[in-house]
Formats: C-alpha cells, structure tokens, sequence
C-alpha cells in the first residue's frame, strides 16, 4: 500500500489535481482511498459527484461511541473510497487535533485495508501545526507530492512545506516525491518549476496545462475522466498517473534560502513583469 | 565546603548556574542579600510548585464559597483541585458550594470543535440547579491552545441569567508557577466585584478586610474570632470563608489586614489606590505575632478603647493557653525545623517555631518573588522578565464617590518609624540568620542534601516531598493543608500546631526502621548528564 500526502498553498487546486489523478489511477484498476483532511470537507466531491459525504468528526460527535466504517466511508467514481476529516467552523475549536482524532478513528475502525493499492491525504494549505503533519507522521503517508505554479506565492508555500518535509523525513521515512504543476498559464511557467524543483533536490513530476474542462467538469461534479473520457485534458491526468505509479525518485527535499527563491523567480520570467 | 557549597556541589554546569543564585546563606541578620526567584525551574527537577490555573482556581477563587467555580477543561484538573486544599466554609445563607467541583469534562470532540457551546450549557445547568451569587469560569490549557473565547460565554451568560459571570485566563502554562494564577485572579476580583455594590462608606468605624487568609482548618475563622471579641467588624475575607456578596461591599473597610502577602498584595495595592484604604501587613501565626499584630491594629485606629480592649483580650487568651504553652515550650526547647511553603508560610511558621524554642535552620518558598524575601525595598530594583511581563497587570483610578479619607500623613510616618508595616512587607531574611538557610524553589535532590547536612527534628512541607523527608527518618508535617488538623492561627491555634509538632517529633514511627535501601544500594546511577555540562 502506497499512502500518499498531497500539499500545496490554499486555492493552488490540490482537491481537483488529487480527484483527477486518482480518476487516472482508478481506471489503471488501482484500489484506492481518499482521505480528506480539509475542514471544509470538500475534498472527495468529484469522485462522489457531490457533497454527500458525513465527515468521521460529524459522526463521532453525534453517534458517541458506536461509530462504523459504513458511516464516513463511501465509494465513489471506478470504486474510489472517500473518508471526509471534517472539522470545526472557521474560528472555533482545533482542526489540527481534529484531523490527528480523525485518522486514529480511521485506523481503528479499520479502514486501510490490506489489499489498498493507494491511500491520498489532501491535506489543506500548509504544515501550520503538528495535526496538519499527522498525515507524514511516522507510519503514515510515505511520499508527498507538492502542488504548485509559476506563481511566486505558490512557490513559497511549497519550499515552506518543503522544510515541514525535511524536519519529517529525517526523523520518519517521509520522502518528497515531486511537484506537481497545476499551470496558471504564467510566463516561463515549467522552466521556472523545473528549476525550483531541481534545487529542492526533486523533480517536477509533470506539467498539468490550463483547461477550462477542468471547470466545466468541476461544475457537472465530476472528475474530467468521468465528464470527458476522450477530452486531452483527461489525457494529462492519465499521464500525470502514470508518471506517479511509475515513480521511483524520492529524495529529502533542500529548502531553498528565501534570497535564493526570490533570485530564481527573477531569472525565471518575472524579469520582464 | 558550606552547606550552599555542599547542595550545589553535583550540579552540571548550566544547572550550577541557575540554582546557585536560588539558594542564599544568611549568616548575620540585617545584612541584605539578593536572592533568585519567580523565574523559572530546571527541567527535569522534581519541584513543589503549582501551575497558574492552581494559583487562581485552587488558591484566590476556590474558597468563596456562594459562588461557582467552573473548571473549563477536560476532567482531571477540576478533579485534582477538588477539596484538596482544606479551606473550610460555613453556609450563613444556606449558600456554599466549596464541596463541589464543576468542571466542563471536556472530551475530544469538544477540544475539536470548540468548548463554549458546552461551557454555556455548565453555567446554564450550576445557575438553575445552584442559583450561586456568581459564576467563575477558569481556563485550563487545552482551552488557551484551542482558543474558546471565554469572556464572550461570560458576558452573554451573564446577561441572560442575571448572575455575575466572570472568565479567568488562567491557563495552566503561563507564568512560572501558581503566583500568576493569583495575580490573575486578583486583576478579576478586583475589576468586577470588589466594591460593586456601591454603597456609602459609615463615617467611623473599626471596619477591616483580611486579606489573603484562605481558612485553612479554620485558621480565618480564628481570627475572626479574636478580632470580633475585641470589638472589630469583619467585613469581608479574602478569600477562606469569603464571599462574592461580602467582596462587593469590601470598598467600605477602613483597614485592609494582609496576611499572606504574596497571593493578594496586587489587591491590597490597587484598594490603596482606588478607595485610600491602608493595608498593613499582619500576621496571625505565632502567639508574640498575634500580640504584635493586634496592637498594631489597635495603634492604627489609635482608639484608647480599643486599646484596653486589645490588651483585655491578649491576657485573656493568654491565660488560658498558659499550661499549655509552658509544656509545649518544654518538650520542644532546643529543636530545629525546616520550613519549606508557600509564598508567605515559611515567614510565617519561623514566629509560631521560635514561640516554642525552635529554631529554623532551613526555610524557602515555592514560589514567592524577591520581595517576600528581601522586603517591599527591592521592588524597584526588579526587572521583569517575559514571564512576568505575560501576566496581565490592571491599573486603577481613584475612585471619586468612595475614596476613603485619608489617615493623616504624620500620624502615619509616626507609625512606619515605629516599624509597623503599613503599606510594607519586610520579609524572611530579616527575621533569619546566624548560618541558616534560604532555598527558593526547593527541589527534592536539595530537600535531601539540607536533611543530610542540617539534620532538623522536623521539616514542614507539602504532600509532594512529605513521604520522601519521612523515609529520610525525618518526620513531615504538611504546612499547605495542616494534614487532618487545624487551625494553626492564633493562640490557640498556636497550641495546636505545637501539639502536632510534639507528637510527630515524639513518635519517629519512620527512623525506627530500616528500609533496605539504608544498608546496602538499591539502585545505581550517576548525576547529570555529562553532555548537558
């Protein structure tokens, strides 16, 4: 079983990327299940195509002690099982301990089975608090990937979790196993991924261009596979699947000085802004 | 070696350097020395002090006893709090709650989501089934990292029952020790119930508060009976026995009497400032500092009646003590102790000690600051540290409609040159000396070294190190809850402390056996970490 954590700065498009690939990987025939660690709970949407989720924090609060995997657990699009974390409202309570409660709940009830294939973590924005790691906590997701784009403050956003990861992966096994790039169509936009990646010591694992599919498919709930199976943009997410299952390069990210990011984004396109 | 040299001897370096400034050999009395203290501890050590939700809730809250005192957090701190302390309550208005413990019993599911939902629902249940004058809500850690907004629950409960609702942001972590509890505490009291009944301040009278006097085994009951038998009015305790409807009318004392200075001086201050009442230090523990406490008091309200009344009431509480104060001083002539409470106690217990021969060879507080060392003096020679600078401080105006009149400004430098202690605290060093110790922060590695070293008949302490100084063959007797006995203020009270320490001397149950760890060891190591040096 390969768990997997997805990060990334909030609004980058972790969710859509995540739904899409897993789509990608459910076609291949992989067994998967999404964790959805976002408050919101808004992570598992596309492949359930809706909101119907009860999150296992809802559950555990309204149903005390007897909680079952029927409850939280649901399947969506080629199989895909879907678990939503859940969380307090905005400016209540812990979300962090929430998710750090949610996945101990998970384990227990037995959750990750056996013959699991994948398990992904779309984790929300950055590694703010210990509960917001639990996902790269020991004996859990092994890889991570880090969703970002050209943008400058998407880029900050993965170099900080860059160093969450490194503080992890020398105490764990935690591995960065690349970026991916979720393209907002800026200038220079791969070159200068491609080059921050290769200073973080890791790859960009591939390069996800801009489509309004994905919106189309997004507004229809649907993963772009599901909505359009024939469409080029569903070829990307095959791709990037491939590209994933097929990874063998794991490495101990180097976070980049912030006098360094800023020169690469410099040399990289923001020259002529 | 010294005996300061022979405790720190084994320290690590960086251990050395922190503790060497906490521990103070006093050799000749008058001659100042600075000592450590209310900063923080080593980790690691096995210390005696309480966290700042001890220092408001068990300590400054805990005893008021027509008000509800709601825990907020999960169950173990509301537990752990419950009646330990011994501060004694009666129910004059059928009222009195200290039996209780309230707590909000948080559970993972409310750390997740937040507790205030649960909280309003506690104050909600204590009003209807209790109907208390007041609510008092103490935070716990958990609710300080998770952020419930405390104050909004209070003000809108408060609203909405009609019952005064006061939030305290007492979390365990913050400061170094329970001390900032009590300042928390203070800063609540004195913004919100002290004085708010408004009414008029009587022209003449022989009014005073008690400060910091927690009526533990009925020590503040004691006193109270002396004072009202000399023909004083009490009108409120703060806090043992004490109540948020007598707090109200607190404002209208014309004296405020101190007796555990640390824990409440941040009161005594700010009602010198808001309504001009004086406050002196007394202290009720030991017969000569009763004496000398009462006389004060009567010089201060320099009334010749109350004068002869003082006296009236010293000879007679004297005289039927006497028989028993001559034995006691018998059996106990000669003896040594070692003291280790509190922020106040130590000094306190030194008086009722030497009343009986007995002299203290070791004393030091948990958690006092330099001032209840060192004297009031050192005030402004104390630089705050950024524990200290975290604790809120509230100031206060004059307050126009109830400032008190003032006493006149001779007649009270008359009085400060007589050494009475208006508006001052001397502190411990000055009452100790001749070789005898100061320890701030004891430890149990160093409660160990000074029994090796000073060999005292007894040590009183607390329940943490209690057993550890009785295996040592060294009886304990514990100065924070008084065991099963009390009250120790007072003359009487004076007689019953010396009875418990006579029979704890007399029937060294512990140094007649001979635990296998005294012949051969039991366990091997070594001190410190090498690395850590």
């Amino acid at each position: 079983m390969r768990q997997v954590a997805i990060y990334g700065k909030g609004g980058i498009g972790k969710s859509t990327t995540t739904q899409n690939l897993n789509a990608g990987l459910g076609e291949m025939g992989k067994k998967i299940m999404i964790v959805g660690c976002d408050p919101k709970a808004d992570s598992t949407r596309l492949i359930l195509n809706g909101l119907a989720q009860q999150t296992v924090l809802d559950t555990l609060r309204e149903e005390g002690d007897d909680v079952d995997l029927d409850m939280v657990l649901k399947e969506g699009f080629e199989g895909i099982k879907c678990v939503e974390s859940g969380g307090p409202e905005p400016g209540v309570g812990c979300a962090g301990r929430g998710i750090i409660t949610s996945i101990n709940l998970l384990e227990q009830l037995g959750a990750y089975e056996e013959d699991l294939d994948y398990v992904f973590y779309d984790v929300l924005g950055d590694v703010v608090c210990g509960g917001f790691a639990m996902p790269i906590r020991e004996g859990k997701a092994k890889e991570i990937y880090i969703v970002a784009s050209g943008e400058m403050m998407a880029l900050y956003a993965a170099n900080n979790i860059s160093k969450g990861i490194k503080k992890y992966a020398e105490t764990g096994g935690v591995r960065l196993g690349g970026l991916i790039c979720n393209s907002r169509k800026v200038d220079g936009e791969a070159e200068l991924v491609e080059a921050v990646a290769k200073e973080l010591g890791t790859q960009m694992i591939h390069f996800v261009p801009r489509d309004n599919m994905v919106q189309r498919a997004e507004i229809n709930r649907q993963t772009v596979i599901e909505f359009d199976p024939k469409c080029g943009q569903a070829d990307e997410y095959r791709t990037l699947a491939n590209k994933i299952d097929g990874n063998d390069m794991f490495v101990i990210p180097k976070p980049l000085s912030q006098d360094r990011l800023e020169q690469l984004l410099m040399e990289h396109g923001l020259m002529d802004a | 070696m010294d005996a300061r040299e022979v405790i720190l001897d084994k320290y690590s370096g960086r251990v050395f350097k922190n503790r060497k400034d906490h521990i103070v050999e006093l050799d000749e009395t008058g001659v100042p020395k600075e000592i450590a203290a209310n900063s923080r501890s080593v980790p690691g050590m096995m210390i005696n002090r309480g966290c700042c939700y001890a220092g408001c809730k068990g300590v400054v809250l805990g005893p008021l006893r027509d008000t509800v005192v709601i825990t907020h957090g999960p169950i173990g701190c509301g537990y752990y709090t419950w009646g330990t302390r011994r501060n004694k309550a009666d129910s004059p208005d059928g009222r009195n709650f200290i039996q209780y413990s309230f707590s909000t019993d948080m559970q993972e599911t409310d750390i997740v989501f937040g507790g205030m939902k649960k909280l309003r629902q506690a104050i909600k249940e204590a009003v209807e089934i209790f109907h208390p004058r007041a609510v008092m809500i103490c935070s716990t850690c958990p609710i300080g990292l998770i952020g419930d907004d405390i104050n909004s629950v209070a003000s809108e409960a408060e609203k909405e029952f009609g019952v005064t609702c006061i939030a305290y942001s007492c979390e365990g972590y913050k400061g170094v020790s329970q001390s900032a509890g009590h300042h928390i505490a203070n800063n609540g009291l004195m913004k919100r119930v002290i004085g708010s009944a408004k009414d008029e301040i009587p022209e003449k009278g022989l009014r005073v508060n008690i400060l910091g006097e927690y009526n533990i085994g009925g020590d503040g009951w004691e006193q109270e009976r002396i004072l009202k038998k000399i023909g004083y009015e009490v009108i409120a305790v703060l806090t043992g026995d004490g109540s948020y409807e007598a707090l109200t009318h607190a404002h209208t004392a014309s004296l405020n009497l101190v007796q555990c200075h640390r824990s409440i001086n941040y009161i005594a201050e700010m009602m010198k400032t808001k309504y001009n009442i004086d406050w002196i230090k007394v202290n009720f523990v030991g017969i000569d500092e009763t004496i000398r406490t009462l006389r004060e008091i009567a010089d201060y309200f320099d009334n010749d009646e109350i004068k002869k009344r003082t006296e009236e009431v010293i000879a007679e509480e004297l005289e039927e003590i006497a028989e028993e104060r001559k034995f006691y001083r018998q059996k106990l002539e000669g003896k040594t102790a070692g003291v280790f409470v509190g922020g106040s106690r130590s000094h306190h217990y030194q008086n009722v000690l030497k009343d009986f021969g007995i002299k203290t060879v070791i004393a030091g507080y948990e958690f006092a600051h330099r001032d209840d060392y060192e004297g009031r003096e050192v005030l402004p020679n104390i630089k705050l540290d950024a524990d200290s600078k975290n604790i809120e401080t509230i100031t206060v105006e004059p307050d126009k409609e109830f400032f008190h009149v003032a006493l006149d400004k001779e007649r009270f430098n008359e009085l400060r040159r007589q050494n009475v202690e208006l508006e001052y605290y001397k502190g411990m060093f000055k009452d100790m000396g001749d070789g005898t110790i100061t320890v701030d922060d004891f430890n149990h590695y160093e409660t160990e070294k000074v029994l090796d070293i000073f060999k005292p008949d007894i040590f009183y302490s607390g329940i943490k190190d209690k057993y550890m100084i009785e295996k040592k063959g060294v009886p304990s007797n514990q100065l924070h809850s008084y065991d099963y006995s009390g009250p120790y203020a007072g003359f009487k009270g004076a007689i019953t402390f010396a009875r418990n320490t006579y029979l704890s001397i007399y029937a060294p149950a512990w140094k007649m056996l001979t635990p296998p760890w005294r012949t051969h060891p039991t366990l091997e190591g070594t001190m410190g970490d090498e690395n850590y040096a």
